[in-house]
């Protein structure tokens, strides 16, 4: 690993001071920085270390939103009953995902900017070519295995999956990132993350001498209703196959769609939200052949490589598990 | 140019002062400068759990935590875990007697998670035991022993009996 300066940050502001320097980049809990270092991905000359930050784990539960810092645990969001009784699917989004003790580490900033597992990208030693991580190099996935890679969202230059299973929830659910910098800002999950398009080196909106300070979801009726379905080669601690994040809200008739809420993770370059699927469901009768002729949208434009053409045929049914679960009627 | 950083943090309840260099990760603070070689290291990636230790009561992967992260804390590994007089802690004493492992290098990190695992209160069902209890992998596959080791040692201090 390359050698690095560590500081230590008290504050906000002195961390965004510090953090203006070159190759610098922040530390939260370490669980892809610090992996990523040892494989030399990553080689930063300073090290900012922002745990040990005040205010920053707040965890708010009110009635029209939720709003989680920046610094606050996964497996403390994820226990948290109020996120559990009234957002489920954020809950389960995160219990789902990882080991129990990275989810002690990680927080929920550096969750959202967990790169990608492509194998490729993660082993520079072995491969030199990756267009993520020294762009015009070339993608060792377009014609490797790549039976974990996207079939949405990708591109000649970029098929790596966007990995994560917090962001693919807030995604569904309209969620905000917060941001400070030089000025405060806002930007809904959906545009902070990029599709790789020519430049994969560039995932996110955020920008150097930013720093993510929390996400906040609106509450609508589908939120207290909802789920994330993760299906995957294992039962636990492994990224998905495919998954999907759902919300559901019935008219007073108990049976007619009024809002329906569904984005993929696993299979896109991005966490995925399926709104053709939400349009084609809205005003519609809750029948298992409705959610399936419906889930098929998903998958519209999906290009699938030598090893991964069977996420198009799992997303649209792990929406419709899920969607059948949430209704009711598996 | 890599930083040197004292790091003060309590091992065990023994208060350690150690001069590191930036990079040294908890696992290798514990290890290879306080010498308590009891915590394994196995991918050293953050994939298998054998480096499992507890920060502040908490399981956490030593081999992706810089010991520098660490200061001020409390870190306690497996040797910290027996009594003074060398009576074990029930899930140490449960491993012993279901025969929860086989070549046993992956059992200190499977035992540092079950003592957290069962303070959070994810024992409910063998299937609560498996999930939360995936992040430490045994290449032996012992997991049907571990299974029962942390059901039964969840039971115990449950009922006070230990």
């Amino acid at each position: 690993m390359r050698a690095f300066d560590y500081v230590r940050s008290s504050d906000i502001n002195t961390a965004l001071q510090q953090s203006g320097l070159p190759e610098t980049r922040f530390l939260a809990g370490g669980t892809t920085l610090l992996d990523l270092m040892k494989s030399g991905v990553e080689r930063p000359a300073r090290l900012v270390d922002i745990s040990h930050l005040q205010g920053l784990n707040d965890i708010t539960v009110v009635s029209d939103h939720i709003h989680i810092g920046a610094s606050a645990k996964m497996s403390h969001v994820a226990a948290h009953a109020q996120i559990q009784s009234q957002a489920p699917v954020l809950s389960e989004a995160l219990w789902r995902a990882a080991s129990a003790q990275i989810r002690n580490m990680a927080s929920i900033g550096g969750n959202l900017l967990q790169r990608t597992r492509c194998t490729y990208f993660r082993d520079p030693a072995a491969y030199p070519e990756c267009n993520k991580r020294n762009p015009g190099s070339g993608c060792a996935a377009l014609n490797g295995i790549n039976r974990n890679h996207a079939v949405l969202g990708g591109s000649d230059a970029c098929i790596a999956v966007y990995p994560g299973d917090l962001a693919v929830a807030l995604v569904a659910f309209d969620a905000t990132v917060f941001i400070r910098g030089a000025t405060d800002r806002q930007v809904a999950v959906d545009d902070f993350y990029r599709l790789p398009s020519n430049r994969p080196d560039i995932e996110n909106d955020l920008s150097v001498g930013e720093m993510i300070v929390g996400v906040e979801v609106p509450v609508v009726p589908a939120l207290k209703n909802s789920h994330y379905l993760k299906v995957r080669d294992r039962a636990s601690y492994e990224f998905a196959a495919a998954s999907a994040a759902v919300g559901l809200e019935f008219e007073d008739d108990g049976h007619t769609i009024k809002d329906v809420r569904i984005a993929l993770g696993g299979v896109g370059t991005k966490p995925w939200r399926a709104r053709q699927v939400e349009h084609a469901l809205i005003g519609k009768p809750f029948t298992e052949k409705v959610l399936r002729d419906a889930a098929r949208y998903a998958v519209d434009g999906a290009q699938a490589r030598e090893h991964n053409g069977f996420k198009i045929v799992l997303a649209p049914r792990v929406i419709a598990r899920a969607l059948m679960t949430v209704g009711g009627l598996v | 140019m890599a930083d040197r950083n004292k790091v003060q943090f309590k091992i065990n309840g023994e208060h350690r002062v150690l001069e590191l260099d930036s990079r040294t990760t908890l696992l290798d603070a514990i290890r290879e400068h306080a010498f308590l070689t009891g915590t394994k290291k196995g991918c050293d990636q953050g994939q298998c759990g054998a480096c499992t230790v507890h920060v502040d009561g908490e399981r956490v992967l030593s081999c992706l935590t810089l010991a520098a992260q660490v200061d001020g804390r409390n870190v306690t590994t497996i040797e910290g875990l027996a009594q003074t007089d060398g009576t074990l802690h029930a899930v140490q004493a449960a491993f012993v007697e279901f025969d929860a492992f086989q070549c046993g290098y992956c059992t200190p990190g499977q035992i540092m998670s079950a003592v957290a695992c069962i303070r959070e209160g994810h024992t409910g069902s063998d299937d609560a035991i498996r999930e939360y209890m995936s992040g430490n992998i045994c290449r032996c596959g012992a997991y049907p022993h571990i299974v029962t080791a942390v059901r039964t040692a969840a039971a115990r201090l449950q009922e006070g009996k230990v």
